[in-house]
């Protein structure tokens, strides 16, 4: 039907052997990986300005670092988490190594411009962190709201502004390129509601990406035409409007909140039916909540700006559309919870963090629909609360779901097993690692803590101190991870094709897949979730079980 | 579902609603409320713990009962029950985040409109500073009456005080008294009603005891109003990174009775006695 569903005949030019990882290969497996790797050396950087962040923040006043650097750090912290870690991980590399086996493709619709949108990413990352050894990096956080990015040190901020732009174009070129995958080049036979919901995920997540990515784009280049050429689209000094700039940024910036977590989303509704042992419950409501996500997430920006002196009648607006999210949210927790309900469940490593991330993402969302409302949020806006809620979503939700798809596709990417006891007890170590250092911070900031600072009111000092020990079991819990992976590669016992005995299509070919990922025709899987036996069968099982024990 | 499970179902729902109120009503996560709008924004707070303490620990009880229940034993073999959905079900649980989304927002529209949020600006003593300048005022959430007085007449006048914030300071002008200060000094039961500039970046407001924030934006001036009502010294903390020393950037608010705050005014007042 089209090129990419016939081998390729490039393929035979593609470099082989570990030297592939390294070169502009168009092989979308390859690509995946090289997003993985690449995001997770950016997870180390940017978790160790999170340490130093912690460290500073164990005694009140500002003492570990220059308070001009504190700020670089938290702004290369959060560009570099978000730009270079979670957005290119979930969409990138999980969405690369995934999409071509669920449509049934020998590769992405664009090869060419696959290995592009990686390619733009390590030089991006590498400008962003070398301007804190160059000129000093952006110290106007994440967020980088003029007039404070108009006045800090130009030379970080146009550096910062080159970086994301990059990010934000290599991001463009996934999205086009997962749409038209998923949209044109489905195997013949295969109908759109039989896709695996990471599909409908990405297929939402891309709309979201391809429709606010270029508005970030605009907004970063009319800001830095402020800071190099004195014009005063946001300077009000000159005219400029600073409100306006907000607004700009946040039609991005909040969609990427779901660029970040409705791939997630999508990964547990993969990883959550194998390790079951049951269909995904309730296919199609999650499709239409997934879209719904995307609708309504394109509607909710402002509520960044409940204090930024917005007229009440948008106050309200944007109240009732981030409040309604929680409808098609809910809808999916709920069915991930019913998918549980009635499983064989393996309390795996991928399961346990799946688990984790439904639990952390249910407080973050409670937390979200809380700040949705305008009175609440004109205490807590600004606050810990904050960061502790938004850390409860990127990172107990989309990091959490990043682990969990680690050690469920491993097996198949490598050909080899991870150690499910080193599993168990990154497992532990993170969760409560996280949940001792970002619980907390919801006190600290209803009780008077302002984020973005570096010193502060010393009666919140025992509660940092905690949230620290914290931060401090997340960095430890790392290291059995990095040994499991390392280990497993050489020594983990051979997989085999199929460990999980999973129907979707990637689980049908060899373990690592060859080039072409199926040696034969791409297979029709109608029913990617087809687990599941009858009630009676079920309790024979069960019971079949126990006697077996009896007799031992 | 049989008899048996159904009475276990409604038992242990009541029992989770029961926790939930509990923790609601005994689990105090706020500091102390010192204007009219913060028991206003504790109302709402408490709601809303009470309503996220039940569905947290609902969802979270569901998951780890289901890997308690339904984790695979050593030795067994076979796979879960093949339910593909059940569509009453989803039904349900769709309408009752809608219910209790709807129920959210309406009351927390009340929240807001008690809380001085739907006023319409160059209400409530506005006038005074809508004249002095032709720009437009965004106002702050914030309520310059007491709700419990219904008698408009016995409100006492508000005061009228412009903020300018700087990077790393605020200044407070009384401009009845021409008096700046580096501090704010207001009595307990009179309205406030502050205009707030900033000279370079943006800054924030905000006093966790009044439960308020609101941006000080170069540009476009903002308005915040608010009653104090227990004496005390409360921080005035800036919440918008505004550079360096953005957490140094820290003042105080003096509330105390009108007696002891007329004292301080008529002391540092140019032209005493205006507002006794």
């Amino acid at each position: 039907m089209t090129i990419a569903n016939t081998p390729l005949k490039e393929s035979s030019l593609q470099p082989k052997g570990w030297f592939r990882y390294f070169s502009f290969s168009l092989d979308h497996k390859v690509i995946g990986l090289q997003y993985l790797v690449c995001g997770f050396v950016f997870y180390l950087i940017g978790g160790l300005l999170a340490s130093a962040i912690r460290v500073e923040l164990t005694s009140p006043i500002s003492d570990f670092m220059p308070r001009d650097v504190y700020n670089q750090v938290l702004t290369l912290h959060g560009t570099i988490m978000i730009f270079l870690w979670i957005v290119p991980v979930v969409n990138g590399a999980f969405g690369n190594y995934l999409i071509p086996f669920y449509v049934g493709a020998r590769d992405m619709a664009f090869p060419r411009l696959n290995a592009v949108a990686f390619w733009l990413i390590p030089p991006a990352g590498l400008m962003l962190i070398s301007s804190y050894f160059i000129t000093g990096a952006a110290q106007s956080g994440w967020t980088a709201y003029p007039p404070l990015s108009i006045t800090t040190p130009a030379a970080g901020q146009i550096i910062w502004i080159l970086s994301v732009l990059l990010l934000g174009g290599s991001s463009i070129f996934g999205g086009i390129n997962f749409i038209a995958t998923i949209l044109k080049l489905r195997r013949p036979g295969l109908k759109l509601m039989q896709l695996p919901m990471y599909c409908w995920a990405m297929l939402g997540t891309s709309i979201l990406v391809v429709l606010s990515t270029p508005v970030l784009a605009g907004t970063l280049i009319l800001l830095s035409f402020d800071i190099v050429a004195n014009t005063g689209f946001f300077n009000p000094n000159l005219g400029g409007n600073v409100i306006v700039y907000q607004h700009l940024f946040w039609f991005y910036s909040h969609p990427a909140v779901y660029i970040m977590v409705l791939p997630a989303f999508g990964l547990v509704s993969e990883i959550l039916p194998v390790h079951c042992r049951k269909p995904l419950f309730g296919y199609v409501t999650m499709v239409y909540s997934i879209m719904a996500i995307v609708v309504l997430g394109l509607v909710v920006w402002a509520h960044h700006m409940f204090t930024s002196g917005t007229p009440p009648w948008m106050r309200l607006f944007f109240t009732i559309a981030t409040a309604f999210i929680a409808v098609p949210t809910g809808i999916k927790f709920f069915n991930w919870v019913a998918t549980l309900w009635g499983g064989r469940i393996s309390l795996n490593s991928a399961i346990l963090f799946s688990c984790g991330f439904i639990i952390n993402f249910v407080l973050g969302g409670i937390t979200g629909v809380a700040l949705a409302q305008v009175p609440f949020d004109v205490h807590a806006h600004d606050t810990y609360f904050v960061v502790a809620h938004f850390h409860y979503i990127v990172y107990g939700g989309s990091v959490f779901v990043i682990f969990s798809s680690i050690y469920h596709w491993y097996p198949k990417v490598t050909g080899r097993m991870l150690s499910e006891n080193l599993g168990r007890l990154h497992f532990a170590l993170t969760f409560i690692g996280f949940n001792l250092c970002f619980a907390p911070q919801h006190w600290l900031g209803l009780n008077g803590m302002p984020r973005r600072v570096a010193e502060y009111d010393p009666q919140f000092q025992l509660i940092n101190q905690i949230s620290s020990a914290g931060a401090l079991l997340m960095a430890l819990s790392t290291l059995p991870f990095l040994w499991n992976v390392f280990e497993s590669a050489f020594k983990g016992t051979i997989a085999g094709d199929n460990p999980w005995n999973a129907l979707t299509p990637e689980w049908l070919t060899s373990s690592p897949p060859p080039v072409e990922n199926w040696e034969g025709e791409a297979p029709l899987v109608s029913e990617p979730y087809g687990y599941g036996v009858t009630q009676a069968e079920f309790e024979q099982s069960s019971i079949s079980t126990y006697q077996e024990d009896e007799h031992q | 579902m049989s008899k048996n499970s159904t009475i276990l179902t409604t038992v242990l729902t009541i029992a989770l609603i029961a926790i939930g109120v509990w923790i609601g009503e005994n689990i105090n996560l706020l500091p102390i409320d010192a204007s009219t709008n913060a028991p206003v924004y504790d109302e709402l707070f408490k709601v809303l713990f009470t309503i996220g303490a039940i569905l947290f620990l609902g969802i979270t009880g569901l998951v780890l009962y289901s890997l308690i229940k339904f984790g695979r034993k050593p030795g067994q073999k076979g796979d879960g029950l093949a339910i593909e959905g059940n569509l009453s079900l989803e039904i349900f649980w769709t309408a009752i985040p809608a219910i209790v989304i709807l129920f959210v927002g309406i009351y927390s529209y009340d929240i807001y409109d008690r809380m001085g949020g739907m006023q319409s600006l160059g209400a409530s003593g506005h006038e005074h500073h809508a004249m002095n300048s032709n720009n437009k005022v965004w106002g702050g959430i914030g309520s310059s009456y007491s709700p419990g007085q219904t008698n408009k007449n016995e409100v006492l006048p508000p005061i009228p005080i412009e903020v300018t914030a700087m990077q790393f300071a605020f200044l407070f002008h009384y401009p009845e008294g021409d008096i700046i200060s580096g501090e704010l000094h207001v009595p307990t039961g009179q309205p406030v009603t502050m205009r707030m500039e900033s000279k370079d970046v943006i800054h924030a407001f905000w006093v966790p005891e009044f439960r308020l924030k609101q941006d000080v934006i170069p540009g476009q001036p903002t308005i915040l109003n608010f009653t104090p009502t227990k004496a005390g010294r409360y921080p005035i903390i800036c919440a918008e990174l505004c550079g360096p020393y953005h957490g140094g950037m820290r003042s105080t608010v003096v509330v105390e009775d009108s007696e002891k705050f007329n004292e301080w005014f008529n002391k540092n007042s140019k032209s005493p006695n205006l507002n006794t």
